[in-house]
């Protein structure tokens, strides 16, 4: 018990005293997170749409397809990541492994498919009545398009959150991919992994309730940005 | 004409969700550019992938921004056991690696990865266990005392459990050469039983899951110290007397003909940095304050059997001609 209620006091200590290399810590991780995000959704959003208003042989499969890569590990990317960009890799040429580009690249890779299934499970939720009413209005097909993607919004939006919450929780992409690069590829989640094998249990803790804290504040916006 | 007025609500709402993830573009590509991706760097980095003992406990921390500045390079230090780290030498993606296992440094570097290998500090191992030692192994040699682990082991697994980091690192190189003075097939002892606890973690970790299951453990001095002050194990050192547990670390250059992308100036500037008096004696003190003992030895005292021919570390390696 004492542990967690040190924890606990060594969090708020580090947050209300702004340490600067918990702070650089916790930026660097919603940094890396908002950008792959942001990345992943500019992608993700229009190719779900695509995915979603076109038929196709196949479409069926396809989206199984998609929700089967939700669960797939992120030491399993990391793993496939590395591969790519380490120096003999095909891709070794870049030099982005041990960079927070070569963390990005692995975790826009990670939220694609949460993205791309929940966007298209928000657009297929898109009341029928809806679409009815717009073509009985006389809408084209474009129109029609870009109604369903904004009466779908709330869902899309759930779905950038859930994307965002899996890119800023994962481990196994920074660690691999990252290397944990202290001032240069730390995150919150490899900064936890090493201070516990460190035994700093506490630190690691206290960074564990930032991340939380993270989390939190970043929903609390994109909720105040769905209610609009 | 109400429905457009509700649509123009929701027009303006994704408009601002538009305008506000737009906005965060500048904001992320700005920090990509400023601090948090300077791969446009002037200052050139330096890679190095090092064991994890001189990195639990701090060392690194230490040494790091002292070579930063003298050699005016940005200095990346990825921790890894001694197999991950030879891994990435032989790939090529660090300039230099810090290991501790003199047979696979050797291997690697008559494959032509590695060049420059130069000793600059060393420590031992132990083998802890309960206070109370179930297994009865205080005053044994290292091979007697995992000969009597595994005895007594295989008879009762509810009483003597042994640990290991079974990761290839280093330190389980260590072992297994230990298994095999004993006169143990390493295969056979993984097979033997439950007491026998294949960890495959790190060496912090694998003292946490030994204490918590009151098991021995083999572990680096270091990182038994290290650990022992911050989370006060109460398994403690039964054995650790034996030439076998000397534990010298080395430092290797990545090859450049192999890999030319290495940066092998740097490189041999650092190796020749380890080995300085500046340094050394850093080596020497690193500790003294927290734990009332250093945690490493300068590389020039050792002297017991297994310890490195002198002119393995006094000689500065040369600088690299194409």
């Amino acid at each position: 018990m004492t542990e967690l209620w040190n924890g606990l006091v060594k969090a708020v200590e580090l947050i209300i005293s702004l340490d600067p290399e918990v702070m650089q810590i916790a930026g660097r991780s919603l940094m890396i997170a908002v950008s792959s995000t942001v990345i992943g959704s500019v992608i993700c959003i229009p190719v779900a749409s695509i995915i979603h208003f076109n038929r196709f042989r196949g479409k069926r499969f396809l989206v199984s397809l998609i929700q089967t890569f939700y669960s797939v590990p992120t030491v399993v990317i990391g793993l496939f990541v590395f591969v790519f960009l380490s120096n003999t890799g095909p891709l070794g040429g870049l030099g982005f492994l041990h960079t927070p580009v070569a963390i990005v690249i692995g975790q826009v890779i990670l939220i694609t498919p949460i993205l791309l299934g929940l966007t298209i499970s928000a657009l297929s939720g898109v009341d029928r009545a809806i679409l009815d009413t717009a073509r009985s209005l006389g809408a084209s097909g474009l129109q029609m398009a870009v109604l369903v993607v904004k009466e779908a919004r709330f869902a899309v939006v759930a779905a950038v959150i859930m994307g965002f919450g899996r890119a800023i929780s994962e481990l196994g992409i920074s660690l691999m991919v990252g290397g944990n690069i202290r001032g240069f590829t730390r995150v919150i989640t490899t900064a936890i992994s090493l201070e516990t094998s460190k035994g700093d249990i506490e630190l690691a803790m206290a960074l564990g309730i930032i991340l939380i804290f993270i989390a939190l504040v970043v929903n609390i916006v994109m909720n105040r940005i769905q209610q609009r | 004409m109400s429905l457009r007025l509700r649509n123009g609500s929701k027009i303006a709402g994704a408009v601002l969700i538009v305008v506000l993830l737009v906005g965060l573009i500048p904001g992320v590509i700005g920090c990509t550019a400023e601090e948090e991706f300077p791969l446009h760097d002037p200052l050139v980095r330096f890679k190095i992938a090092t064991t994890t003992s001189l990195y639990d406990t701090g060392l690194w921390y230490h040494l790091e921004p002292i070579f930063e500045e003298l050699a005016n390079v940005e200095m990346d230090i990825v921790y890894a056991g001694t197999g991950i780290a030879l891994e990435y030498g032989r790939r090529g993606d660090v300039d230099a690696i810090i290991v501790h296992d003199r047979a696979r440094e050797d291997v690697f570097i008559a494959d032509g990865y590695g060049i420059n290998r130069r000793n600059f500090g060393y420590n031992f191992f132990l083998i802890a266990g309960p206070p109370d030692d179930p297994a009865g192994i205080t005053g044994s040699t290292a091979a007697e005392a995992l000969k009597k682990l595994h005895d007594e082991g295989v008879k009762d697994a509810d009483t003597v459990k042994f640990v290991s980091r079974g990761d290839d690192s280093g330190t389980h190189a260590k072992e297994k050469l230990i298994w095999k003075e004993a006169g143990f097939d390493y295969e056979d002892v993984r097979n033997s039983g439950e007491w026998y606890v294949e960890a495959g973690k790190g060496m912090g970790p694998t003292l946490l899951m030994a204490n918590e299951m009151q098991a021995y453990v083999m572990a680096d001095i270091s990182t038994f110290l290290a650990y022992n002050l911050k989370r006060d194990l109460s398994i403690e050192p039964i054995v650790d007397k034996d030439s076998i547990f000397l534990n010298v670390y080395a430092a290797i250059a990545i090859n450049p003909e192999t890999h030319p992308k290495a940066e092998i100036d740097i490189a041999n500037q650092f190796i020749n940095w380890l080995i300085s008096d500046e340094v050394q004696e850093i080596i020497g003190t690193y500790g003294t304050a927290e734990y009332g003992r250093p945690l490493f030895f300068p590389i020039a005292s050792c002297d017991m059997p297994g310890c490195p021919p002198v002119e393995d570390y006094t000689t500065p390696v040369p600088a690299y001609m194409k």
